[in-house]
């Protein structure tokens, strides 16, 4: 079925006729594509090749230059295309399927303004190193560099943000270049690909065959570790006394987490997992410590500052994670693994660097480390927990109700998680709500945790749910959005409530841009400079009212009574996305919080409470 | 600071210059010199880039143009092992009187007259930054009218060659 047939068959309530994520594997197979060549069009060797990449599912918008590629488009069996309403929701949800999935995303665009709208998904997906292609429609070529109508150098604009692009100049190229792109993105440190092709190459007539011969001479990406180094790495962990393993979100893409488990059983050492990490090792996990970094858990920060031993796996020592890099864990050693070498002794200076799968490291460095504690004994690891269930009793994840009496926004995160349950995929837009939802939410399974971690993207959440419910579409997918936010994207409702996605949205609206209000709180003496949305003062726009515009159920929660209620309600509402107008005060603020600029000694656990690490130190 | 000379085999595909500026503008590190040509091989461009930066930084620098998919390799020559040359073209004030001392120095530096008019000569010069660099202060009081100047090329000595393991 394809996107055409699909929309008429759509009924004017927003109900999908069959137009189901679920009845995606359902359809008939074609064929795979023969190895001899057949004549084709640019266009039909493009839609083809992407099939051959078993390619599902297609975000995008036509315009003038990709037009070509959409007649085929409409013939394919194999791929469904999601009409979107925005480019940026598009890339969006082709980084949420990826992330909920662990394929490929595939967004769609046309030259000019659609292409420049992929920028930001890209720059996201750049950052989280999030597997994404982007096909986008170019000027002809002899119109190229003259100022056309709708061109722009997309290539040059996003060399910085992409891990590799393409401008196809040669029809014949296209099954080479859609195989390298896919290569590109999926493999080594995932990433973000953008294939440019002129409108005329598309319209061409060219030869197809599958597979193409790829030609990377200069990408080798390194996937197995060098075993001294892996050595190396199990003699300090047979060593230290304070060991921390230290989770980002490169264990999730290299699925190395049963793996992690396995040497975080095996040593009994405290496990922290990042934001881009979170649901890699199960929250109920005893040994799980939580998120480190400027809204961490001040068990986990404040084991990574005591440590003598960091495990660094998948993860980059982000500045949000070490906070004043100068004092940051200064008696740590680092081990740091990672498939990426530029980003090893990047910030940290490495003591031991493993290059490699983080699944293949983590599984060396289990039998490494049995044959050290063979030799030299299990580590007595007893003080370090005695200090860090310290740390965990005294300062434990926690909230305060408003004392003005207004709904609680972390009491609605929470809830949602406990109703909700760790099957759910839950995303999240940027600032306030994204780090309670990382705080509050327990999570057991990667790709369950979908958010903008590098780039911090306002407004990823509503088409990145609505990209992961068609990679997932037997799973309940949860945005919790912020008003501002959901401002910035919430047009993609239409998009879900027509091609039948049927997220959820828990829009946490306390009526300002709370993150920014929180800074100018803490560090602006409470000037609140444009940051009160009028979301609150004038319910403009009412959520509710506009949910239903869009071809959803709209819900409002005010009081604490309802918000179970309103939770299960939602649950119920399976034929349309449903939005929930959670009204929660203004004045909750994201603790922990490490200041911008300091070291994580400063870390404060609640506002005006810092945990005095020099009265107890451990004792080695 | 200290400078690198880097030898960095490139695909010779169009955007490449692109995006090894780029890199090297968004990470902040500075780019010396740069000298672009082609190899023995046609599928293959060579750059010859000189960046002025800590060992540190250098490490990050080649590490990040490692991740360059357009690049191949990148091998560090150091001024020891290997041969490095500018290409300089200098035209200097020189009519008859001051001529023959003009002469005197391009002989000096082994450098050649490749333009002669009755006011002026052109001046081709090779050697290192160090060398053209001596011969301009001599040039200096005569009247420099007019310097262009190539990036650096540099190969390493002995018999070894680093595009002869280029995968293709």
């Amino acid at each position: 079925m394809t996107s055409a047939t699909s929309r008429s068959e759509t009924k004017p309530g927003g109900t999908p006729a069959a137009a189901s994520p679920a009845q995606l594997g359902n359809r008939p197979k074609p064929a795979p594509p023969a190895g001899t060549p057949v004549r084709v069009t640019g266009a039909q060797s493009l839609v083809r090749s992407l099939e051959a990449m078993n390619v599902e599912v297609v975000f995008g918008i036509p315009g003038g230059t990709i037009l070509p590629a959409y007649d085929p488009l409409l013939d394919s069996t194999k791929v469904r295309h999601v009409l979107v309403r925005h480019e940026q929701g598009a890339g969006h949800a082709a980084t949420g399927y990826a992330q909920a999935t662990g394929k490929v995303g595939v967004c769609m665009a046309t030259s000019g303004p659609g292409a420049t709208n992929l920028v930001t998904p890209l720059a996201d997906a750049n950052m989280d190193s999030v597997p994404v292609v982007a096909i986008t429609g170019q000027q002809s070529r002899p119109l190229i560099g003259t100022d056309a109508f709708q061109e722009a150098d997309i290539c040059g604009i996003t060399m910085p943000v992409t891990k590799h692009n393409f401008l196809v100049t040669d029809p014949v190229d296209i099954p080479r270049v859609i195989a390298e792109a896919f290569h590109l993105a999926s493999t080594g440190r995932p990433g973000p690909v953008l294939v440019d092709i002129p409108k005329d190459v598309l319209q061409e007539n060219t030869s197809f065959s599958w597979p193409p011969e790829m030609r990377l001479p200069g990408y080798r990406p390194t996937l197995r570790p060098h075993g001294k180094q892996v050595r190396e790495a199990a003699r300090l962990v047979a060593e230290a006394r304070r060991p921390v393993l230290y989770v980002g979100g490169g264990v999730i893409k290299a699925q190395a987490s049963e793996q992690l488990k396995q040497l975080a059983e095996l040593t009994g050492i405290p496990v922290v997992t990042t934001l881009m990490a979170r649901g890699s090792f199960p929250d109920s996990h005893p040994q799980h410590l939580g998120m480190p970094g400027m809204h961490g858990s001040v068990a986990a920060v404040a084991a990574m500052q005591r440590a003598d031993l960091l495990v660094a796996l998948g993860a980059r020592f982000d500045d949000r994670v070490t906070g004043q890099l100068s004092s940051f864990a200064p008696e740590a050693k680092i081990v740091h693994a990672d498939i990426d070498p530029a980003e090893i002794s990047k910030n940290r200076k490495a003591d031991v660097p493993i290059v490699g799968d983080c699944a293949e490291i983590i599984t060396e460095l289990i039998d490494a480390v049995k044959a050290e504690t063979d030799r030299l004994g299990e580590p007595d690891l007893a003080p370090w927990w005695t200090q860090i269930d310290a740390w965990r009793q005294t300062f434990p994840a926690g909230y305060e109700w408003p004392e003005d009496g207004t709904l609680s926004p972390q009491y609605v995160i929470e809830r949602i998680g406990q109703l909700v349950g760790p099957d759910a995929v839950y995303t999240a837009g940027v600032g306030q709500h994204q780090m309670w939802a990382a705080q509050f939410i327990k999570y057991e399974n990667p790709r369950t945790w979908l958010n903008s971690g590098g780039l911090g993207t306002m407004g990823y959440a509503v088409p990145a749910a609505m990209g992961a419910k068609f990679g997932v579409p037997d799973k309940q997918v949860w945005a919790i959005d912020g008003d501002g936010c959901f401002q910035m994207t919430n047009q993609e409702l239409a998009t879900c409530a027509i091609e039948g996605a049927p997220i959820k949205v828990a829009v946490i609206n306390n009526g300002n841009l709370g993150m920014v209000r929180q800074w100018q709180n803490l560090f602006y003496a409470e000037r609140y400079s444009n940051t009160d949305l009028g979301t609150h003062k004038h319910r403009i726009p009412d959520f509710t009212l506009l949910a239903e515009a869009l071809g959803c159920a709209g819900l409002r929660c005010e009081t604490k009574d309802e918000v179970d209620e309103v939770i299960r309600r939602a649950m119920e509402i399976n034929d349309r996305p449903v939005v929930i107008d959670f009204v929660v005060g203004k004045d909750a603020q994201v603790w922990p919080m490490v200041a911008a600029g300091t070291g994580n000694d400063e870390i404060m656990a609640a506002r005006g409470i810092r945990p005095l690490f020099d009265d107890d130190e451990v004792s080695q | 600071m200290s400078t690198h000379t880097l030898s960095v085999l490139v695909e010779n595909v169009p955007g490449v210059l692109a995006r090894v500026a780029g890199l090297f503008s968004r990470r902040g590190f500075n780019i010396e010199s740069l000298a672009v040509g082609p190899t023995e091989n046609s599928e293959v461009s060579r750059m010859t880039i000189v960046v002025a930066v800590e060992e540190l930084p250098l490490e990050q620098v080649t590490k990040q143009l490692n991740k360059l998919v357009n690049v191949i390799k990148i091998v560090e020559l150091e001024p020891g092992t290997s041969v490095q040359r500018e290409l300089l073209l200098v035209k200097v004030r020189a009519d008859a009187t001051v001529r023959s001392q003009v002469l005197e120095t391009v002989q000096l530096f082994r450098a050649k007259v490749v333009d002669v008019s009755p006011e002026a000569l052109t001046i081709e010069a090779t050697g290192t930054g160090d060398k053209l660099s001596a011969l301009l202060r001599m040039l200096e009081p005569y009247g420099v009218r007019e310097i262009v100047q190539s990036g650096m090329v540099a190969v390493g000595r002995g018999p070894r060659s680093i595009t002869a393991s280029t995968p293709r």
